[in-house]
């Protein structure tokens, strides 16, 4: 390949992948586990110097890399502030009064309330904002209303991945895959409209015969009548948002800067009214992560750079006919699986982006999806349960992993059925 | 003679009326729950593959560990009043059927509702859970209908 020309010789090509794969072992591992409450950034960083200063990713390459990591790190952070936000003014919590509401107490309403607001939130406002603002609020109205909460806790678990098809910016993973794919925000929506509605019903089907026990079990507790204020501002701000992500595709400026605008508005409001401090919108940010997620990318690209190329170039099929999306979608959720979805996009974007648009997508599709199939997303939340959580009683995983092998395996094939369907129809641009 | 009254969200009051009916009025009763530790489990679990995202005080593990007690101790309490006797209020965390199986040791009678479909007479009334501890509970069992049963015509015809 090409880019061996530029490198450093420095290091000869097997040991500087040798040292690279070893060093991106221990930044995930240290991401995970976390040692003395260390930020996930105080490994990653010096991680990354260590391979440009070693000449394993040559300083031009790792330039190249943050170049292009920069506005998507950028990005997100503007969309982590914007949920973060969000909540503060209520619209979790008036999300669990409107499924309340509308479930009239029956758990199986519950249930497709539950769907239709992780989609919604997860596709507009990330995974995070699934897992770590909704999640509770679900378990409470759940509890609230007397109802069985394992199988939606559950359903917002498996939504916070399987939802994240649509936008760009709803996973991490596809703002990385976004950069690198060459299409606008609006086509890249367009073909993930069918993939993600494919992928969401087929999960509904499987939890409504997979939870039929506890979905049949009815409530107590009389309907919830209050009603909290409707955040309207937060609302209009967020469909403002997603219109300016439309809106940037026909002007041809950059999404993220529709991001940054909502994140902005809500934030001068929030400041003004004495709502949040600039301490708390900067730790909403999460700079350290920011800062991992650049010197995971460079870290990746000398493990990539250094032979993992030339040795999954074998097994990446090429082309976009449904058995290689098929293909790439099985491997991506694999890899996903092996490691994690992040270090499994950053190894697949370069070796599928030469084939266009739907391979990218169709790797998009396994690494989103895959993580519903081990206990929450990977072996390397293993490691963690291991060792983080030792002490405490052993979790039950047989029935998330059984919930899984249902799950993942059925919306993975519908949803690059899907995708399929659509860059038949659509084209990949 | 000590009861133990099973407590689960949906099917509880079934099971307080009928220890109430069965049970002679100075019985010595146990109100149980347990919360299934992998509710909040699949949280933590969620979290943890947010690769990166630190902040271990925004696990909404954490969350929902605290929202459950409460609203475990909330769930109790009705039963308790529901019953109108004195009473015990027990809470244990972990695999729910092995945890309710532990807490009958000693107890003269465990009451417990049926758990699964329960549209018809047999053969799936039970689900995993309560055919789990009707197994293997090692005192006498009081198996309720959560609701009226359904009548004798819903058995299924004899193969």
């Amino acid at each position: 390949m090409s880019i061996f020309v530029w490198k450093d010789p420095a290091l000869n090509t097997p040991l500087a992948e040798a040292l690279s794969v070893v060093l991106l072992a221990l930044v995930l591992a240290c991401a995970v586990i976390r040692p003395f409450g260390w930020s996930e950034a105080v490994v990653a960083v010096p991680a990354a110097a260590l391979v440009i200063v070693t000449g394993a990713v040559s300083l031009d390459d790792a330039l190249a890399e943050a170049e292009q990591l920069g506005p998507v790190v950028g990005f997100l952070a503007a969309v982590l502030v914007l949920a973060q936000l969000c909540d503060d003014d209520g619209l979790f919590r008036a999300c669990g009064a409107w499924m309340a509401r509308t479930s009239a107490g029956r758990p199986r309403r519950l249930l497709t309330q539950v769907f239709l607001a992780a989609s919604a939130i997860t596709a507009a406002l990330s995974l995070d904002a699934t897992v770590v603002l909704l999640t509770p609020v679900v378990f409470a109205t759940a509890a609230r209303l007397g109802v069985r909460p394992k199988p939606h806790v559950y359903a917002c678990t498996h939504l916070s991945n399987t939802a994240s098809l649509l936008l760009p910016v709803s996973n991490l993973t596809n703002l990385l895959a976004f950069t690198v794919s060459g299409l606008t925000f609006t086509r890249f929506a367009a073909l993930m409209a069918l993939p993600w509605v494919a992928a969401i019903a087929v999960e509904y089907v499987v939890f409504r015969r997979f939870f039929a026990t506890d979905l049949d079990a009815g409530t107590q507790a009389p309907p919830a009548t209050e009603t909290p204020e409707l955040p309207l501002f937060a609302l209009l701000t967020v469909g403002g948002t997603l219109a300016g992500f439309a809106l940037s595709s026909v002007v041809g400026v950059d999404p993220a800067w529709a991001a940054f605008a909502g994140a902005l508005v809500l934030a001068v409001r929030a400041l003004l009214r004495r709502r949040t401090t600039p301490r708390a919108l900067l730790r909403s940010a999460s700079v350290p992560f920011l800062a991992f997620v650049l010197s995971l990318g460079i870290v990746v690209r000398a493990v990539v750079d250094n032979g993992l190329d030339t040795a999954l170039g074998h097994v990446i099929p090429a082309g976009t006919s449904l058995p290689v999306l098929l293909g790439l979608a099985a491997l991506a959720a694999l890899l996903a699986n092996l490691i994690n979805n992040l270090p499994a996009v950053l190894v697949l974007l370069p070796l599928t982006a030469p084939s266009g648009p739907g391979a990218v997508l169709a790797v998009l599709l396994g690494v989103n999806i895959g993580p519903n199939l081990t206990y929450a997303g990977s072996l390397a939340t293993l490691l963690w349960r291991r060792i983080v959580h030792a002490h405490e009683a052993e979790v039950e995983l047989k029935e998330f992993t059984r919930l899984g092998l249902y799950a993942v395996p059925a919306s993975l094939g519908a949803a690059v059925l899907a995708l399929w369907g659509s860059l038949t129809v659509i084209g990949g641009g | 003679m000590a009861v133990v009254v099973w407590i689960v969200e949906g099917t509880w009051p079934a099971c307080v009326d009928a220890a109430r009916a069965h049970t002679p009025a100075d019985t010595e009763i146990v109100l149980l729950h347990v919360t299934p530790a992998e509710v909040p489990g699949a949280a933590h679990g969620a979290f943890a593959g947010l690769l990166g995202r630190g902040h271990p005080e925004r696990d909404p593990g954490t969350r929902l560990e605290n929202l459950a007690a409460a609203s475990a101790e909330q769930l109790l309490r009705s039963a308790a009043d529901r019953l109108g006797r004195p009473s015990t209020a027990v809470e244990r965390n972990g695999r729910v059927e092995r945890e309710v199986v532990a807490a009958t040791a000693g107890a003269d009678l465990l009451v417990l509702a049926r758990d699964g479909d329960r549209t018809h007479l047999g053969p799936r009334s039970l689900g995993p859970a309560a055919r789990f501890v009707v197994d293997h509970a090692p005192c006498p069992v009081l198996l309720v209908w959560p609701e009226p049963s359904p009548g004798l015509a819903t058995m299924p015809p004899p193969r």
